[in-house]
């Protein structure tokens, strides 16, 4: 190997060669230095200098962005009718603020960069520390942390000052298991804890490129000792301290860096997150792509008439306007091209350029409504819910499926422990209200039937067969109180804490772990010691973890607990059956089981498996196979000797909130890798399943085991879908979540069914199994997925996503195995639960508990969702109207591209005088109470399927538009029929008209607005009427100066002379009043209709925009009912 | 006020037989008069469907369901409509002294007219061609009279005419003035001189002259127009300025300036008095207001009320005496001569006044037909709503 490696074969892909310390090897090395990058962490995106360029690219890649640059440079280049000012100002104000956003946030990363990378290490050079800025160091450097402080990069564990090469991590910042970890430093470099010492040792490490696997790490140290053969160790995760994990106490440690900067492991772990893209985007792609037919329609429309009315040759150029003489020579069709660009910058701005910063405004400023969210704040965790990402705040609105874990989720993930059976005796804690703690002698005698020996190897081993550590109270007085209980338990699995403290009911005490010795305190009170030899970690595709110890006497055990199905197959047959009733029932009880093992090893087996592991640990390639093989080998043959029950509770209102859920039309599915009975009890328990729902099965036990398990599976499908879609009459076939009128149906299915229908064992005409299984699961109400492994839950989700119509999903879940749904649903929302952070890390949004998700959906989802539609059908809304007048205008200039508006109204309308009324509404509006959304789950369903931005209420708001503009323009076009306005006699100009109309449509555009507001906060009146106020201030000023750097004062005081004709006011306020006259109609016959209904009137604000609910949900009733009795006041 | 109503009523429709449509116009506002009970219970029938939806605590039946918001939504909507009524009542009994109007078309495209003769006049024809219509006033008018002259199908509102100025030259700039800004091609220069001012819209200023006589027993009085009064009062002292230079004399101040293309005079020539000469001449200001639509009026000249006693123009014979420089015949325009009194309103305008009563009357009718669906399916509903 060695000689393989000296041949230079290190620059092979998969390895890189690590030398500690930069100390070569031997002299006659040919040793060529790897390069690998230094230590800087680099989150930020842009540099001082790059900033611009590189941001400007960025945002002029948005197709919008990009279609405002054209107009711009249009304007530029071609002579058209309106100053580049005034679509340039627009761009430009969108342009910074996005720039300023995106700055200030990558501002914010550069500051974090810096503080990582300028913080101080000691660094080991030539037996001397010295202090060097983190982002300094290179691969080889021997570091050395102490207590207290964060690894600045990925170190190998070399020593440390405990003696036994141990030290404690905890890696909360990393995926939030706040637990300690032990770490063992290479044993052969345990003893070098001094600088000298450290400095001495050469050796060269060879482990695997840097990949993002928290918990993969493979390598192999080589230590030279003078006149030595080398020593190969095997480096395993337990070896390797991740950048961003802290030491806990131990004093301090030496590592060599071996991988750093943007190679470590946390920052592999933090590049690529995918971006997820709302529904309500698409909504508004289709509708800018309706405006811009509108918009070239309407520029086609103008230059073709324009050269219609233009054939006739005192219209083309009467004596008084004759063109230049370059107009005159520019030949035709070039003529006819400039005609089309001048018509499309003149009409523009019916394409909303504020739009989008004002969506992407309300989305960012949106968010932060829900993280202050009082009632989603959680007094145990001290937190409240946590938004990653503000792009989806609407999509909360639209949920559709619900992918929700079991445990932890649905269950608060503390467990207790209820019984036990040993030997297919059951033991119940009869005297649970007594901390069974003190009750040293026997407080098994009430169900004290098996044997005291087998009761106490049980107990042992539940006290031995765990990874649970022992964390001492910080505080000194602990002493005095409890002297026993200045400790707490920790663990990665709330189980095993829960078994531990099981085993301590009953007389069995951990006492810790030391140099390798487990102690613990038996019933008689005296302390036990167990050498630790080998602990064979629990991982979930085993699903099982054993230990092998050595009793004071010598005797070697080997203990081992896990599911019951992974240990069944590995115990004496005829053990099995009395347990198994227990372990049955428990289950169907809703409890967790474990069975519990154990066998006893001859020293040889024990020689044997300590080789096979100490190998399969040192292997380069397929570790992971090889311990795999190694431990289906040692666990086998054991002896059962009982099993455990544990109790992990519901959460608190999970099943009501499941059941708002259910009301509010979204399906839900559990996806659990529990057993499907245990499963199966909790889903009864919060009432995904009701009593009278049907369960259709498709598991391991209906399918069978045998190999016919494809043609029983193909009979259920088939029967399932015969019962469930060819059965049901087809009339309600059009009508979407029929389900919720007839029979519920509910599906149960097991991870090894699920494969078998994902991917068919065989080319078995079966591809189809797919869908029909797809269709089943559709019908149903509620789904039942448990043994699921993680990516089987992702595929789940993705098989949902991608059914026709896709419907919006959204996972929850708390732990690491729930990742992969979160990631892949449209939707993730993680749980701030016990098994770290790992979930509400990758997820959208985190929320402490299961039952936030219902305010989280049915009041914020649903607010956000009518917030953003109307805020974007009112953009197009009041861009309609701004300037269909202009386009009617050009029938009265002779096309000939004249503006209506002053430049600065054309350049102000969408970024001064109306947008901040739409901003205020969007982030303030509740057109029905948060209490009233989250107490009557059904309001949901009214803007499900993006129901207000679909083409009816888009027509809506387009005929709305077009009618105000006409009202606008023909207003404001009889009233010009006047010979004078104004009492002294005297004629207003073009100027005056286009102000007319521009004030009628600001005050119109902005009470409508107010027309639609139904919740007033000060900021609703602060910004409606002071737009209003602004708007006319604005006027005033802008009109009452002669302003040098304009060509033309065509505005000069035409604002005020407006203002001094009564005619005017009286118009002013009569096509205000004929605007929103239809608007207000509606709203009252709305109104009246709704009574006559007799339903639970809600005031709604866009009349045609919700969605009727058909002909009534069962539960109609008895939600209204219950509505009532909740807010009496109201409905009174 | 109401007394008089019929009486006023029958005078303006038996008056206006004239030459200007539209009274029954006005003849429908008067009807709003008398109607005035009716604008009231228009109000309480707006207010009806209103209440029916939950505003008035006063209502016993509204108090099933009412809510707060409801009540912000619709108080608005009850005052909106309120106002409409409020302003067609009151706007009826301001027709009532609405302003009389008479207008004659000058054009003489008719071979009958007098003005036929000068129809194909160009712009530099001398002497200039003159032509005379006599008119009749059938009754007077007995405040101010403002005079318009009106053009059709001149779009003073074309981009490239509306653009065609240079309104820093126009202020007073002494670099403008010799060096005029791009836009006012091509009446930028003529013969390489600057032209003063520049641009279409004061080359093609209006340049007929009106006069009006009162004929009394074959004879013929002239009637005093007042020339100045009739631009903004901002644009005279603020917008428009002369040069400025040593000494008052324009000539010299417009030195190194030619005259627009079509005008027969330059700019300096305008009028005698020195402060409607130039660029602050009152005829040239009103031109260069563009106007908005292609049909359009502009103030000529005013002729004010002597005294108390007698009618501002009594009814009775009239002749206009035309000075027909203005070509509109090329371009298919018509030429027009307005004679206005003014009220606070402005104009005479049948828009508002029609359009107010339309709105009013449906709002009236509405509220009568939400209200009687209110009492019919109103009281089912507090029926039903009781045992909540």
């Amino acid at each position: 190997m060695w000689s393989v490696w000296c041949a230079g074969e290190e620059k092979r892909v998969g390895t890189r060669t690590v030398v500690v310390g930069h100390r070569p090897v031997s002299e006659t090395d040919a040793y060529v230095a790897q390069k690998f990058c230094d230590n800087r962490i680099v989150s930020s995106k842009y540099t001082l200098w790059n900033f611009l360029p590189k941001n400007l690219f960025e945002q002029f890649r948005r197709i919008a962005n990009f279609y405002f640059l054209i107009i711009f440079l249009v304007q530029v280049i071609v002579d058209t009718p309106t100053s580049p000012v005034t679509s340039g100002l627009p761009l430009f104000f969108v342009i910074t603020v996005t720039a300023i956003k995106q700055g200030y946030e990558d501002w914010l990363r550069h500051r974090a960069d810096n503080e990582v990378n300028k913080s101080n290490v000691s660094i080991v050079e030539n037996a001397k520390q010295v202090q060097k800025e983190s982002e300094k160091i290179k691969v080889g450097d021997i570091v050395e942390v102490k207590a207290d402080e964060t690894f600045p990069c990925d170190l190998i564990f070399l020593a440390s000052s405990s003696v036994d090469g141990t030290c404690y991590v905890t890696t909360a910042s990393l995926d939030g298991e706040s637990n300690f970890k032990t770490h063992y430093a290479v044993r052969d470099t345990t003893v070098l804890c001094t600088d000298e010492a450290i400095d001495a040792l050469t050796a060269t490490i060879e482990c695997e490129q840097p990949q993002p696997d928290l918990y993969k790490f493979v390598g192999r140290i080589t230590i030279y000792r003078s006149n030595q053969e080398p020593v190969a160790r095997s480096l395993g995760p337990e070896n390797l301290l991740l950048k961003g994990a802290t030491l806990k106490n131990t004093k301090r440690i030496y590592g060599v860096a071996v991988y750093t900067g943007m190679e470590t492991k946390m920052a592999l772990n933090y590049q690529g997150k995918s971006q997820k893209r709302s529904a309500v985007e698409k909504s508004i792609n289709a509708f800018l792509i309706v405006y811009l037919c509108i918009l070239l329609s309407k520029a086609t429309v103008c230059t073709t008439l324009k050269y219609v009315w233009q054939s006739n040759p005192f219209n083309d150029e009467p004596w008084y306007n004759e063109k230049t003489k370059k107009e005159r020579e520019t030949f035709k069709v070039l003529r006819m091209f400039t005609d089309f660009l001048s018509f499309m910058v003149l009409f523009n701005f019916i394409i909303p350029v504020s739009m989008y910063v004002t969506v992407e405004m309300q989305k960012f400023l949106g968010s932060f409504f829900i993280s202050w969210d009082k009632e989603m704040y959680d007094e145990e965790i001290k937190e409240g819910a946590l938004v990653n990402t503000s792009d989806l705040n609407e999509e909360l609105g639209q949920v559709e499926y619900v992918f929700t874990d079991k445990t932890g989720t649905l269950t608060e993930n503390s467990m207790e422990f209820i019984e036990c059976c040993i030997d297919g005796h059951k033991y119940k804690d009869c005297i649970s209200e007594v901390d069974g703690f003190s009750q040293t002698d026997g407080p098994l005698k009430c169900y004290g039937k098996a044997e005291k020996s087998r009761e106490e190897l049980f107990l042992r081993a539940l006290c031995l067969c765990h990874t649970v550590q022992i964390k001492e109270a910080d505080q000194v007085d602990g002493l005095i109180g409890h002297p026993e209980r200045k400790y707490t338990y920790i663990s990665s699995s709330p189980d095993e804490i829960a078994l531990v403290k099981g085993a301590e009911k009953y007389g069995f005490t951990f006492l810790g772990l030391q140099n390798d010795f487990m102690k613990i305190r038996n019933q008689k009170n005296e302390t036990e010691m167990y050498q630790l030899l080998h602990v064979l970690n629990f991982d979930p595709v085993r699903r099982r973890m054993s230990v092998i110890v050595r009793t004071t006497t010598g005797k070697l055990l080997l203990f081992c607990k896990g599911a019951d199905s992974s240990i069944f197959p590995r115990v004496q047959q005829e053990e099995i059956q009395q347990t198994k009733v227990h372990v049955d029932r428990n289950a169907m009880d809703g409890y967790r089981t474990l069975c519990v093992a154990f066998k006893e090893l001859t020293q040889k087996e024990y020689d044997k498996i300590d080789k096979q592991l100490s190998e399969a640990k040192m292997a380069l390639q397929d570790r992971e196979e090889k311990m795999a093989k190694v431990f289906e080998d040692t666990e086998a043959d054991m002896h059962l000797i009982g099993a455990t029950a544990v109790e992990d509770r519901l959460q608190e209102q999970s099943a009501e909130t499941i059941e708002a859920l259910h009301a509010a039309g979204m399906k839900v599915w559990v996806l659990t890798g529990d057993k499907m009975e245990t499963a199966k009890s909790t889903c009864y328990a919060c009432r995904l399943f009701q009593t009278n729902t049907e369960l259709l099965e498709l598991t391991a036990k209906t399918v069978g085991e045998s190999e016919r398990k494809e043609d029983r599976l193909h009979e259920l499908l088939m029967e399932y879908h015969k019962k469930l879609i060819q059965d049901v009459p087809k009339n309600r076939g059009g009508l979407k979540r029929s389900w919720t009128l007839s029979q519920e149906y509910g599906l149960i299915i097991d991870g090894s069914t699920l494969s078998l229908i994902l991917n068919p064992s065989q080319d078995f005409s079966s591809s189809n199994y797919k869908n029909i299984f797809l269709q089943i699961c559709l019908k149903c109400t509620a789904v039942l997925c448990c043994r699921m492994a993680p990516l089987q839950k992702a595929q789940i989700v993705r098989m949902v996503k991608n059914t026709k119509g896709s419907p919006i999903t959204l996972s929850i879940g708390d732990g690491a195995n729930d990742v992969s749904m979160i990631l892949e649903a449209h939707v993730g929302i993680g749980i701030k639960g016990k098994e770290g952070r790992q979930a509400s890390r990758n997820s959208d949004y985190a929320v402490p508990k299961f039952k936030h998700l219902r305010k989280l959906l049915l009041a914020h989802g649903h607010l956000y969702y009518v917030r953003i539609a109307h805020l974007v059908q009112y953009f197009f809304y009041k861009n309609l109207c701004f300037i269909l007048p202009q386009f009617l205008y050009q029938f009265f200039c002779g096309f000939s591209q004249q503006p209506l508006y002053d430049a600065a109204y054309l350049t102000m309308y969408n970024i001064c005088f109306t947008s901040l009324p739409i901003l205020a509404y969007s982030l303030l509006e509740q057109h029905i109470t948060i209490d009233r959304l989250t107490a009557d789950p059904q309001l949901y369903m009214k803007v499900s399927d993006n129901a207000m931005l679909q083409w009816r209420p888009f027509l809506y708001w387009t005929f709305l538009g077009a009618f105000e503009g006409l009202v606008f323009f023909f207003g404001a076009y009889f009233l010009f029929q006047n010979s004078s306005l104004e009492d002294n006699g005297k004629v207003f100009g073009n100027w005056t008209f286009g102000t007319i109309v521009f004030t009628v449509l600001v005050f119109t555009v902005t009470l409508k607005l107010a027309l639609d507001t139904r919740f007033w906060t000060w900021m609703n009146h602060f910004v409606i009427w002071g737009s209003l106020a602004f708007y006319v201030f604005f006027s005033f000023f802008w009109g009452g100066v002669i302003w040098p750097f304009l060509k033309q004062q065509r505005m000069y005081f035409v604002f005020a002379h407006m203002l001094t004709s009564v005619s005017t006011w009286l118009a002013i306020i009569l096509l205000i009043f004929i605007s929103l006259f239809p608007e207000i109609l509606l709203i009252v016959l709305k109104n009246i209709k709704e009574k006559n209904h007799q339903t639970a009137s809600f005031d709604l604000p866009i009349l045609v925009s919700y969605k009727r609910i058909e002909n009534g949900y069962v539960k109609t009733e008895d939600a209204v009912t219950n509505l009532t009795e909740r807010y009496p006041l109201r409905i009174l | 006020m109401r007394n008089r109503d019929p009486e006023t009523r029958g005078s303006s429709k038996a008056l206006w037989r004239g030459p200007c449509r539209g009274t029954e116009g006005w003849a429908g506002l008067g009807w709003a008069g008398p109607g005035r009970p009716l604008g009231k219970g228009c109000r309480s029938g707006g207010a009806g469907p209103v209440r029916s939806s939950g505003v008035g605590a006063a209502c016993p039946w509204a108090a099933a369901p009412p809510c707060e918001t409801r009540r912000r939504l619709f108080l608005p909507a009850l005052r909106r409509g309120e106002a409409a009524y409020v302003g067609a009542v009151v706007n009826g009994h301001l027709v009532l002294t609405a302003p009389v109007q008479f207008n004659i078309d000058y054009t003489g495209t008719e071979p009958s007219s007098p003005c036929n003769k000068c129809l194909n006049v160009s712009w530099d024809s001398t002497p200039p061609c003159t032509c005379i219509i006599n008119f009749t006033l059938e009754h007077s008018f007995e405040s101010n009279v403002f005079m318009y002259y009106g053009l059709s199908n001149f779009y003073q509102n074309h981009r490239r005419y509306v653009k065609s100025r240079d309104d820093s030259q126009l202020n007073g700039d002494n670099s403008s003035l010799l060096n005029p800004s791009k836009e006012c091609e091509p009446y930028r220069t003529n013969e390489d001189k600057p032209i003063a001012p520049c641009g279409a819209i004061a080359n093609s200023m209006f340049n007929d002259t009106l006069e009006l006589y009162r004929i009394d027993n074959d004879t013929k009085t002239p009637i005093t127009l007042i020339k100045k009064g009739i631009a903004w009062w901002t644009d005279k002292n603020v917008k428009f300025r002369n040069p400025t230079g040593d000494g008052n004399n324009l000539t010299a101040l417009f030195q190194g300036t030619t005259k627009p293309v079509n005008w027969p005079k330059p700019v300096y020539m305008l009028d005698t008095e020195p402060d409607n000469n130039g660029f602050i001449n009152e005829d040239f200001i009103v031109w260069m207001r563009t106007a908005a639509l292609p049909t359009f009026r502009k103030l000529y000249r005013l002729i004010e009320r002597k005294n108390n006693l007698q009618p501002t123009l009594q009814a009775g014979k009239y002749s206009l005496h035309i000075g027909y420089n203005y070509p509109v015949h090329s371009f298919d325009g018509r030429k027009r001569m307005i004679l206005s009194t003014i009220s606070w309103m402005g104009g005479k305008n049948p828009f508002l006044g029609i359009a107010y009563i339309t709105v009013g009357s449906i709002c009236f009718f509405l509220g009568v037909v939400l209200l009687i669906i209110h009492h019919k399916y109103g009281n089912r509903n507090t029926s039903a709503d009781i045992p909540n």
